[in-house]
């Protein structure tokens, strides 16, 4: 199939940015997007002009580094998957196609379509753990961990950490990314001693890099690939209280 | 080269403990004066890191992701090994240790092996602890499944999503030494070579990945955790930006490069579909419990799977090997996946595959049980191939997953370069010519968490680490030649892309050291590669500069390394002029076409040696003794 891209192009942080308008031609059904990608990259590259930009590695979902805005949706219109998911069958010959980089303040872009999130890591550092350390541990099965509670923080530590969920967000809101965290933890025996002063520092940390704040639009479990739920930020909101009542004191 | 593997006498058993012993201790006072340089955030890389900073060591990390969390073992999916025995069945210590040397088919070091066994136990705990939420049963126990080439169930397990499990409990660890100071992070930070001053390895060169800066970091000591080298194939399993440099620029600096021809294919993959593929995807081994791998008995048959009928159909493992079926090892799995498609029995718009089917098991239990058991596998495989797999069989094919080849190390995990340790993929320690399912992630944590925090400490107590700053003249000699070879790049401007040299060198590789090799083909590719090398320094075009984001780059630099490491793969192949594990030499097999193993030549690990540009390396031999398992041959009929 052939296809139009019009490809958001952007030197680097200071540059404006523009979308370029390219031809894809001769495209496998089979392949991937960001093979196709691959494909205009590779005649861009023998034309001696400059490739597209963007971040990808695992090419199988889980490892979130790739992230772009597919037509108006980041991860494109598919559900509950990641950009390297989407296969070319799901689009036609003819049909024009709009990619952009993740937008928000806290994710300034470096090029084209990579953008710089490490604002997730500063949210984790500030508390996203355990603070135990290595060859303190009790034997594994000393704690017994109902499959309820293991399940339900498995599906909030399921999260790749990708960003789609603040780039879909009107507010350019991290909630359902910081909240995935505090549940996960927050569901276990072993992140109880730091439960709520983790929440707090966390969320403070959030606040701080710029994100915005959540007006349960929803738009973010949308787009979410691994279809985390916005009840964890409705979990994650009841621990902010109890903390700020309990003084920021754990137990 | 000098191989002394530093192995502590005694009974196996104990050597470890006794070793931990001995080991010289660094006063806490004196340790914040220590640095040391970890690359890597892998489970290897950031477990050290985490666990050197809780030691109170100067700990700097780099890696080239933008976020340490996203590092190859994300990707693992099926489980982690641990001699739990929570299950009762007759797990230990003795017996992990024994599944793991003889599924290595006898080429691994035994004293690391049992080391191994013995902190597996101890890394399930360190997981819990972290709030790694490990499959529960009803009763809120951890569960367990089983694993290819072991009759006890020893893996832990997090949904098919383990590696992300466990990598984000390693990432979080080192989150916390990051808040703390104990670990300054260089995430978009790619090592370009190392530096070694009068002997020692005292730093590395590194490149920043967003402007380009080349510059040098000194320490008292460097861990590799670089991960593995399976994208010397160009199409595997492996996450895309996977590479072999910063094992490879060590190398050429004189750390020894162990077995690089162990590499493992494994053999439920997707098979490629088109010319423009860029990687393999993995399908759980978890499928052969219920689908049966099956061609035509002709080659050509070119009737839908559905109106092929029973007579006509070769269920090859089952006829070869009744006991084990379909079931079978994944390196015999995989070879006769590859016969019969040479044959011209493969399925499939290429004839790349063989069928996985699963219609008799949906008879037997119905689509809903299947379901239940491999839903998100059919998902996930419709996804990419747009065929449901409850309604015509699996298209399956071998594809490269794991290199048990990688950096000699000795027991301490130090490489031929005193000061420079390797752990997790990058070292060749632990698996010998072949590795057990559910067992490399255990070894990354193994050596992050457990061992390279002490052995490195038995190193720098032993002083003499004078320090060397950033300006040193071996500093800047090695910053020169990284940007030497970076200017190279950028001026060869021939016509090529990097990937169209990748993907001829991996179709080689692939050709002639992929599941079955022999000496004319090995030779051939030896003629090959070199001729392709040459080419790619002139005719290979890498579009913008150094000074900024430049994924060609990057990507340029990488395939340079795989194309003189690509080389010596096959150098090593023909050299073992044996079978053993992966690594199939048609000429060594059995009657009944088995892998066969030459102890009196090679019950050795091969250890190369650079010697200079184009030149031949030199081989070096560690002798391989097995004092607790007797070597025999291998049989799964
Ligand atoms: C699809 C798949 C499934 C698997 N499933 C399992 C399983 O179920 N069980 C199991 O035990 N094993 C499994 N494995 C194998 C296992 O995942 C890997 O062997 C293991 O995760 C490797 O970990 P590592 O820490 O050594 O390296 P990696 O995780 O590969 O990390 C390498 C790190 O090094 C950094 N790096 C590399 N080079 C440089 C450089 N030059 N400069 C800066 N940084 C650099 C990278 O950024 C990264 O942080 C699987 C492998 C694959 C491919
Ligand atoms: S490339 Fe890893 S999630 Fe898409």
């Amino acid at each position: 199939m052939n296809l139009t891209l019009h490809v958001w192009r952007q030197a680097g942080p200071n540059d404006k940015g523009r979308f370029e308008k390219y031809e894809a031609r001769d495209i496998s059904e089979h392949a991937s997007f960001l093979e196709m990608l691959d494909i205009l990259n590779e005649e861009l590259v023998e034309k001696g002009q400059e490739p597209i930009a963007f971040e990808h590695d695992c090419r199988e979902g889980i490892c979130g580094s790739c992230g772009m805005v597919i037509n108006g949706v980041p991860h494109s219109k598919q559900k509950a998957i990641t950009s390297c998911q989407l296969h070319m069958r799901s689009f036609k010959d003819g049909d024009e196609i709009w990619i952009e980089p993740f937008r928000a303040t806290a994710f300034p872009v470096l090029k084209d379509l990579v953008v710089d999130r490490s604002a997730f890591d500063r949210i984790i550092q500030k508390g996203g753990y355990v603070s135990v350390r290595t060859g303190n541990a009790v034997d594994a099965n000393a704690t017994p961990i109902p499959k309820t509670d293991a399940d339900a923080a498995f599906d909030a530590a399921t999260c790749i950490g990708c960003g789609a969920c603040v780039a879909a967000c009107p507010n350019a809101s991290a909630m359902l990314f910081t909240s995935a965290k505090v549940s996960h933890l927050g569901l276990l025996p072993q992140g109880q001693p730091e439960r709520y002063k983790r929440v707090e520092a966390m969320v403070a940390q959030m606040d701080q890099e710029g994100f915005g704040s959540c007006t349960n639009h929803g738009a973010c479990q949308n787009a979410c690939p691994k279809s985390i739920s916005i009840e964890y930020i409705a979990r994650m909101n009841r621990d902010l209280m109890k903390a700020k009542l309990l003084g920021s004191k754990d137990d | 080269m000098e191989l002394n593997a530093a192995i502590p006498s005694g009974p196996i058993e104990k050597r470890w403990d006794n070793h931990r012993f001995e080991m010289k201790l660094v006063n806490p006072a004196n340790k914040r004066k220590l640095s040391v340089i970890v690359v890597g955030s892998g489970l290897a890389g950031a477990s050290a890191s985490a666990t050197m900073a809780e030691l109170g060591y100067d700990v700097r990390c780099f890696c080239y992701h933008d976020s340490p969390r996203r590092a190859h073992s994300i990707a693992a999916q099926g489980g982690i090994n641990a001699a739990k025995n929570y299950q009762n069945d007759g797990d230990s210590v003795f017996r992990l240790f024994y599944d793991t040397v003889k599924g290595g088919d006898f080429r691994a070091r035994e004293s690391n092996v049992y080391r191994l066994a013995q902190i597996s136990v101890s890394i399930i705990d360190q997981c819990v602890a972290q709030g790694v939420p490990f499959a529960r049963e009803y009763g809120g126990m951890l569960a367990n499944r089983s694993f290819g080439g072991a009759q006890v169930s020893r893996t832990f397990y997090a949904r098919g999503q383990t590696g992300q499990q466990l990598l984000l409990g390693a990432y979080q660890a080192l989150a916390r030494q990051i808040e703390l100071g104990g670990v300054k992070m260089f995430p978009r930070h790619e090592m370009l070579d190392v530096i070694l001053v009068d002997g020692r390895c005292r730093g590395i060169v590194t490149r920043d990945m967003v402007d380009g800066t080349v510059r040098s970091y000194t320490a008292d000591a460097v861990v590799l955790a670089t991960g593995g080298y399976s994208n010397a194939f160009y199409l595997s399993t492996n996450a895309k930006a996977c590479n072999v440099s910063a094992a490879w620029r060590a190398h050429r600096r004189g750390a020894g490069f162990a077995n690089p021809c162990y590499t493992q294919i494994h053999p439920t993959c997707i098979p490629q579909s088109g010319d423009y593929q860029s990687k393999l995807t993995l399908m759980s081994e978890s499928l052969r419990n219920d689908g049966r791998i099956w061609v035509p008995k002709k080659a050509d048959d070119n009737r839908p799977a559905a109106q092929i009928p029973e007579g006509d159909r070769d269920y090859y493992l089952e006829r070869i090997y009744p006991s084990f079926g379909n079931l079978s090892p994944r390196d015999i799995a995989s070879r006769r996946a590859k016969e019969v498609v040479d044959e011209g029995r493969g399925v499939g718009p290429l004839k790349n595959g063989v069928y996985l089917d699963f219609a008799d098991a949906i008879g037997r239990l119905g689509a809903p049980a299947i379901g239940e058991r491999y839903g998100n596998l059919f998902d996930m495989y419709e996804r990419i191939t747009g065929e449901s797999p409850y309604e015509m069989p699996m298209r399956i094919y071998p594809a490269p997953h794991y290199t048990m080849g990688g950096l000699w190390v000795d027991y301490n995990l130090m490489t031929t370069i005193p000061g420079l340790f390797a752990i997790g993929e990058a070292n060749f320690s632990d698996h010998g010519a072949n590795r057990l399912g559910a067992s490399a992630l255990m070894q990354g944590l193994a050596d992050g968490y457990f061992v390279i925090p002490y052995t490195i400490g038995n190193y720098l107590a032993r002083g003499g680490l004078d320090p060397v700053a950033e300006d040193h003249a071996d500093c800047k000699g090695v910053e020169q030649q990284v940007n030497d070879r970076i200017q190279r790049l950028l001026t060869a401007s021939g016509k090529r892309t990097a990937d169209s040299f990748h993907r001829e060198l991996g179709r080689i590789i692939w050709d002639k050291c992929g599941m079955a090799r022999n000496k004319a083909g090995l030779e051939e590719a030896l003629q090959k590669i070199p001729a392709l090398r040459e080419e790619f320094w002139e005719n290979v075009r890498v579009p913008g500069v150094g000074a900024d984001l430049n994924q060609e780059l990057e990507r340029a630099g990488r395939v340079a390394d795989f194309l003189e490491q690509g080389e010596l793969m096959c150098r090593d192949a023909l050299d073992r002029d044996e079978s053993c594990g992966g690594h199939f030499r048609e000429e060594h097999q059995t009657g009944e076409g088995e892998a066969a193993r030459d102890d009196e030549r090679f019950s050795h690990a091969s250890v190369w040696e650079w010697t200079g540009e184009n030149q031949a390396q030199r081989k070096n031999v560690e002798e391989l003794t097995f004092e607790y398992v007797q070597p025999s041959q291998r049989s799964y009929k």
